[in-house]
C-alpha cells in the first residue's frame, strides 16, 4: 500500500533511507524548513537551504520515484533574533514560485518568547499574502500545549488565514482535540521518546477519529525513525483497523490537504 | 477545490478485546513499569549534586504521573501530559535555551509559571 510521509527532514538523511522509504511504498514526501541543529552564521545559510529544499532533494527523491515537495521559513529555534529572521523571510517569496514549493513551514513556537511569536506573526502574514498552506510546528514536551494555544490565538488573530489551509503538526493526546475542534488540520509525530509512538498514535485515531488527523515520522538528524509511518500502520492492521480508515490517516488526508496547494504531486494510485 | 474536511467523520474504536489487548502489549508495559521503578531506585542510589535544595521538578513530576496511573480514572495519558504542561499563558520575555526538559520546572515547587522565567 501507498503511503506519504508529510513531514520528514531529507536534507538530513541518507539515500538509503529514500531507498528504505521507497521500499516500504512511499510514494510522496514534504519537507518543511527547519532548524539544522546549529544556528546559521548568515541569511545566505538559509539561501542555500531552500536551494537545496527546491533542487536538490527533489532529485534525490525522484530517484527512488518519491515525490518531493517543500516549505519554507526560518525555524522558532533561530527566530530570537527578529531582525536576522526577516531578513531570511525576505529571501522566502523569490523561491516560492518554484514548482514543489507548499506553502510556509514549519513555522510556530519553541520557548514561547516575545520574539518568536513576532516572527511567527510575520510569517503568517505572508502566508495570508500570498494565500499559501502552513504547516505548524508546535513546541517541545512541557512547553507545547501553551505554545500550541498561543499559535492558535496568533493565526485567529491574523484574520485572513483559514483554519482549514493550516495544519498543526506535533499534537499529543493533550492538544489534538482543541486543535480539531478549532478547525485546524493537525499532524502526529512518531518518535520513539518524545511526541507520539505508532501506539499512541493508533489510540488517538481510536479516541478522537481520523478526519483532519495525519501521521509523520519528521526524521530528521536527531532520534526519529524514516519508518515511522509504515511502522503504525502496521500497528493499526495488526489491531484489526479496516484498511480504507489505515489509507485515510496515511495516504488521503494527505492528499486531500497538500492537494488545496495546487502543487502536490502524487503519481501513484493506493494499491494494496 | 478539494473539500478541507473529508466526508467519514466515523471513529475506528479499538476492534480488539480487552483480553487480546493484555495478551499483546502485557509483557512490553510491564518492562516499562520495571524501568521506571529501576530509574526511582537508580536516583535513590546517586549522590545528590550539592546540600539542600528541594527534589528535582522533573522528579516531583514523574511521581505526581505515576499517582495517576493508579487513580482509576479515564484519560491517563492525557491528563499526565497536562500536568506535565506549563500553566502559563503569556509569552515570555526571551528565550533561555533551545530544548526542553519534559517536565515545567514549577511543578509542585511554588515557583511561578513560565511567565516570569
Ligand atoms: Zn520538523
Amino acid at each position: 500500500m501507498s503511503y506519504i510521509d508529510p513531514h520528514v527532514h531529507m536534507v538530513s538523511r541518507t539515500t538509503d533511507d529514500y531507498e528504505r522509504m521507497a521500499l516500504a511504498g512511499c510514494v510522496a514526501i514534504t519537507e518543511p524548513a527547519f532548524w539544522a541543529g546549529f544556528d546559521r552564521s548568515s541569511p545566505q545559510g538559509f539561501f542555500d537551504y531552500f536551494r537545496c529544499l527546491t533542487e536538490t532533494e527533489p532529485r534525490r527523491a525522484a530517484q527512488y520515484g518519491i515525490a518531493h515537495h517543500s516549505w519554507l521559513c526560518i525555524n522558532p529555534k533561530e527566530a530570537e533574533d527578529p531582525v536576522f529572521a526577516r531578513e531570511v523571510i525576505a529571501l522566502i517569496p523569490q523561491f516560492l514560485d518554484r514548482p514543489n514549493v507548499l506553502g510556509i513551514g514549519e513555522i510556530g513556537l519553541n520557548k514561547n518568547s516575545r520574539h518568536e511569536l513576532e516572527i511567527l506573526e510575520a510569517h503568517l502574514q505572508l502566508a495570508a499574502d500570498r494565500n499559501l498552506l502552513v504547516l505548524v510546528h508546535t513546541p517541545h514536551l512541557e512547553d507545547k500545549r501553551k505554545g500550541t494555544r498561543l499559535i492558535m490565538g496568533a493565526i485567529r488573530n491574523q484574520g485572513r488565514l483559514d483554519p482549514g489551509r493550516v495544519l498543526v503538526d506535533h499534537v499529543e493526546e493533550h492538544t489534538v482535540r482543541e486543535v480539531l475542534d478549532a478547525g485546524f488540520w493537525a499532524g502526529m509525530t512518531l518518535y520513539p521518546d518524545t511526541k507520539c509512538t505508532p501506539q499512541r498514535a493508533a489510540d488517538v485515531f481510536e479516541m478522537h477519529g481520523t478526519d483532519r488527523l495525519w501521521i509523520n515520522s519528521a526524521g530528521d538528524w536527531g532520534a526519529s525513525d524514516p519508518l515511522a509511518v509504515p511502522k503504525c500502520r502496521e500497528e493499526m492492521r495488526r489491531r484489526g483497523h479496516l484498511e480504507e480508515v489505515i489509507r485515510k490517516v496515511s495516504f488521503d488526508n494527505p492528499r486531500t490537504f497538500l492537494s488545496q496547494s495546487g502543487r502536490f504531486r502524487v503519481e501513484v494510485a493506493p494499491t494494496r | 477545490m478539494v473539500p478541507s474536511t473529508p466526508s467519514s467523520s466515523a471513529t475506528p474504536s479499538l476492534p480488539l478485546s480487552r483480553e487480546s489487548v493484555v495478551d499483546r502489549y502485557f509483557l512490553e508495559h510491564r518492562a516499562k513499569v520495571l524501568d521506571v521503578a529501576a530509574f526511582l531506585d537508580r536516583v535513590d542510589r546517586a549522590r545528590p549534586a550539592s546540600a539542600g535544595g528541594g527534589e528535582d521538578a522533573r522528579l516531583r513530576s514523574l511521581r505526581a504521573a505515576v499517582a495517576i496511573l493508579v487513580d482509576g480514572q479515564a484519560e491517563r495519558a492525557r491528563r499526565i501530559l497536562e500536568l506535565l504542561s506549563d500553566p502559563s499563558t503569556e509569552p515570555i520575555a526571551k528565550a533561555p535555551m533551545k530544548g526542553a526538559r519534559g517536565a515545567w520546572e514549577g511543578f509542585g515547587g511554588g515557583a511561578s509559571p513560565g511567565g516570569g522565567r
